[in-house]
């Protein structure tokens, strides 16, 4: 029974059941046929106008119906989607009746235009200006829906609901590196003997004109609009800045003691995670890297994995001149010269930044990574980088056996987490 | 190893809200002979009445210029208050400490630019509504850094930045049961092991007009003249907000031994669950949930910090539990915090947590904080505490704190 156990002596986690949605598609095959084949989801801007923008690209998902549409609705459809497929394939508990609690990665709400201009125009006649009024037509007891919707729980509330989870959902934002954090959050639930499963899930549907307005003016947004496909180029030379996305991946995680037990199919498993805070700036890391190098290391650390075990490591590789450095120098100061030899791509280069999702959705391609011995590329590697030296999987997808992953996600407001994914022991 | 080497204790605490800064203020304030009057501000925001922060200098914690001018006030009073739990608990500019404690903050956010808004809506329905027009505006109007003062990770971004508290980092969202939740998570990981060392709170600037447009979505806040907490159900009762801000740390018993901390109390249970809310269930799920607290409450005295928002008929519900309590024999003295401090969100179960660890401490308990609530002199003395904080839909939570015998 020791393989129940890891070598310090917790439950060993589990994954047996994944889920994601991107700009990409819809599921696990689609988006894994589209990123192996190096296919770009980064596209124009349809949604709203871009006129007098400086970046006019993203990554939309337009292919799910949310009516009205708005990034909190987004992210809760989303979420139903991934979350649908993980459970399909896991198996587990009955339908609405989640055997366990769910930790959610989902970007703070927050009322947008859209919102703003129906309570703004519900009373034509008002004489009020600016909040007066908008707080007039909230009074109006009109808007009920719309308060369920954008509180900071809200879309935690309602996949509780639809999936029945036990418990009292938790939200989390830590960023870029949220989904990792949920992840995170779940299997430390699983080692505490609390649970014997946990649904954990990434989301982020925040393509709207003011987070892109936000980030272009921190200048962290690419602004290579002429060739959408091109514009996320992470490690490159040439690179100027991320591409904004959206997408959605949930994971049924199980205590490998229960899921043996019901006989549920093994995907993978979570051999460690671990995080370390940066006190340096607020959209910057500290310049020796130190954060982020403690995050490398705590996971490796937690997951008991040395650096010669780690097969491949699939990169934050955001597509901004700083991230990509960062990246480059704190993985070079943990695994030195052996760094040089470990394959390294970038979700991003084709799928663009999920944000809070990033962390959840790269998790999800790592376990198929591991699972169909197919490394996705990093596609738009045209001009290299002389200053990072990196085996970026360059382009074209490649074979090769992978028991070990490592994952990063270093976010803004200095949030480093790292995850250490690893096949089924044989 | 000692099974108790993993409990929880509480060795510092952090509180401002409109009745001071710090336990001693607070304590001075609802343990004085007469009774206390709340802190309103009834005109700025009508209809709305609510509880203003005390004045403060924020220089104190934040010597930075810059660092002030990066935040939104939420985020300054958050970044103000850890560093007051820091500094009680003995950690503040302890870099061996601060590189191994953990941060689990329950964060909003969403102070907004109120004036660039109200200049893009001015255009709605004129002949400048376009899309073309807001963009520009946006790009003009919006600073870089407000974006940054108005998200919900970069309150715990700040502490990072500021304290230098760098072991972790997360944020948890939810309203009220977020405060819980990042109480209640840091603490089943010092139980398990998984960490010792925790800096874990909220903040909640309650006087804006956005964050009130938030809540009156859905028709919780209280209008009009102020009525106590208790006597809002007879007029379908309401939610006043506060502006308060508590961060608390937690730490296990062994951990703060070896380094010598004086412990305030003993955090010795929480758990927290989701009611339907049909048919009385929260109450059921409270009853529930002191029986999972179960032989840790003895009968006897029993103080009762309730987190009640004043939202019926959650509010209700809560107030026939101090009932169940009685007729289990309990000795109840009932004292809903956000009576005196106002509902304040996020920070709000962090707050009553706060109330309860200084209670214990100081081995008597609060004067009634508003006129319904009766006193009980036989609760001035080391009776346990129970804090409790729902939201006013979804979410119970219940915690039970102990003197350190």
């Amino acid at each position: 029974m020791s393989e129940l156990l890891d070598e310090k002596g917790r439950p060993v986690v589990v994954v047996t059941g994944i889920g994601v949605v991107t700009p990409l598609g819809r599921g696990r095959e689609e988006n894994w046929r589209a990123l192996t084949n190096g296919t770009s989801g980064i596209t124009e801007i349809e949604r709203f106008s871009t006129e007098g923008l400086s970046t006019k690209i993203a990554g939309t998902v337009n292919f799910v119906d949310v009516d009205p549409l708005s990034g909190q609705g987004l992210a809760l459809a989303l979420a139903i989607e991934s979350a649908t497929e993980a459970i399909a394939q896991a198996e587990i508990g009955t339908k609405g009746s989640f055997p366990g609690p769910l930790f959610l990665a989902t970007p703070p709400a927050e009322l947008e235009w859209a919102q703003r201009k129906d309570l703004y125009t519900y009373d034509q006649d008002s004489s009020e200006k600016g909040y007066a009024r908008l707080l007039a037509a909230a009074r109006s007891q009109k808007f009920f829906d719309m308060y369920g919707l954008f509180q900071y729980g809200g879309v935690g509330d309602r996949l509780a609901d639809q999936f029945g989870t036990s418990g009292q959902p938790i939200s989390l934002s830590t960023a870029c590196a949220s989904g990792a954090s949920a992840i995170q959050l779940g299997v430390e639930a699983i080692r505490r003997g609390e649970t014997d499963a946990a649904l954990c899930i990434g989301t982020d549907g925040s393509v709207h004109v003011e987070a892109l307005v936000r980030f272009s003016l921190l200048s962290a947004l690419s602004t290579q609009n002429e060739f959408p496909e091109k514009a996320s180029k992470p490690f490159s030379k040439n690179r100027d800045g991320f591409v904004m996305s959206e997408g959605s991946a949930a994971f049924v995680f199980e205590s490998y003691a229960s899921a043996k037990a019901r006989g549920a199919k093994i995907l993978g498993v979570v051999r460690g995670c671990g995080e370390r805070a940066d006190n340096f700036h607020r959209t910057r890391s500290k310049p020796d890297g130190s954060a982020n190098i403690g995050a490398i290391r705590n996971t490796l650390k937690d997951a008991g994995a040395t650096i010669a075990e780690i097969d491949y490591i699939n990169a934050h590789g955001t597509s901004t001149p700083e991230n990509d450095k960062m990246e480059f120098l704190s993985l070079k100061a943990v695994f030195g010269d052996h760094l040089a030899g470990i394959p390294i791509s970038s979700n991003k280069s084709m799928i663009g930044h999920t944000l809070t999702a990033a962390g959840a959705i790269e998790a999800a391609f790592s376990f198929l990574t591991i699972q169909t011995g197919v490394i996705p590329p990093t596609i738009n590697c045209d001009a290299p980088d002389p200053d990072i030296e990196l085996d970026l999987v360059p382009n074209k997808k490649r074979a090769a056996p992978v028991n070990i992953v490592l994952s990063d996600s270093f976010g803004f407001g200095g949030q480093n987490v790292c995850l250490v994914l690893a096949a089924e022991p044989a | 190893m000692d099974s108790s080497e993993n409990d929880v204790w509480i060795t510092g605490v952090g509180l401002v809200s409109s009745l001071g800064e710090g336990c001693d203020a607070h304590w001075q304030k609802l343990t004085a002979d007469t009774q206390i009057e709340p802190v309103l501000e009834t005109s700025a925001f009508a209809p709305y009445p609510i509880h203003p922060l005390v004045e403060i200098d924020f220089s104190k914690q934040i010597p930075r210029r810059a660092d002030q001018r990066q935040m939104g006030k939420w985020q300054r009073l958050g970044v103000y208050t850890a560093g007051m739990a820091l500094a009680d608990a003995g950690i503040a500019g302890n870099e061996t400490l601060l590189e191994k404690t953990n941060m689990i903050v329950a964060a909003g956010g969403g102070e907004r630019e109120v004036t660039v808004d109200a200049a893009l809506l001015e255009t709605i329905g004129g002949p400048q509504d376009a899309e073309a027009i807001r963009n520009e505006m946006l790009m003009n109007d919006l600073r870089p850094t407000h974006f940054l003062s108005e998200l919900s990770n970069l309150l715990a971004g700040n502490i990072s930045i500021v304290h230098g508290v760098i072991g972790s980092s997360r944020t948890f969202m939810g309203e009220e049961m977020a405060g819980f939740s990042a109480v209640e998570i840091a603490a089943r990981r010092i139980q398990h092991g998984q960490g010792e060392l925790f800096l874990v709170g909220g903040a909640y600037n309650a006087e804006r007009q956005d964050m009130l447009l938030q809540l009156d979505l859905g028709n919780i806040l209280w209008t009009g003249a102020y009525e106590p907490l208790w006597e809002r159900h007879s007029k379908g009762g309401g939610m006043i907000t506060g502006s308060v801000s508590a961060f608390l740390v937690l730490e296990s018993k062994k951990h703060a031994l070896a380094r010598g901390a004086q412990p305030y109390a003993q955090l010795s249970g929480i758990v927290s669950g989701r009611s339907t809310r049909t048919q009385k269930q929260a109450l059921r799920m409270a009853e529930q949930q002191l029986k999972m607290l179960g032989a840790k409450v003895p009968k006897g005295p029993l103080a009762f910090l309730s987190g009640a928002c004043g939202v019926e008929p959650a509010t209700s519900q809560e107030r026939a539990f101090a009932q169940y309590l009685a007729d289990q024999g309990y000795d109840v003295a009932l004292r809903g915090f956000g009576a005196i401090l106002g509902h304040s969100m996020e920070a709000h179960f962090p707050a009553g947590l706060a109330l309860a660890a200084l209670a214990s401490s100081k081995e008597q308990f609060y004067r009634p904080f508003d006129a319904s609530e009766s006193e009980s002199p036989s609760t001035d003395r080391a009776a346990p505490i129970i804090v409790t904080t729902w939201g006013p839909f979804h979410g119970e939570g219940m915690a039970l704190v102990e003197k350190i015998a």
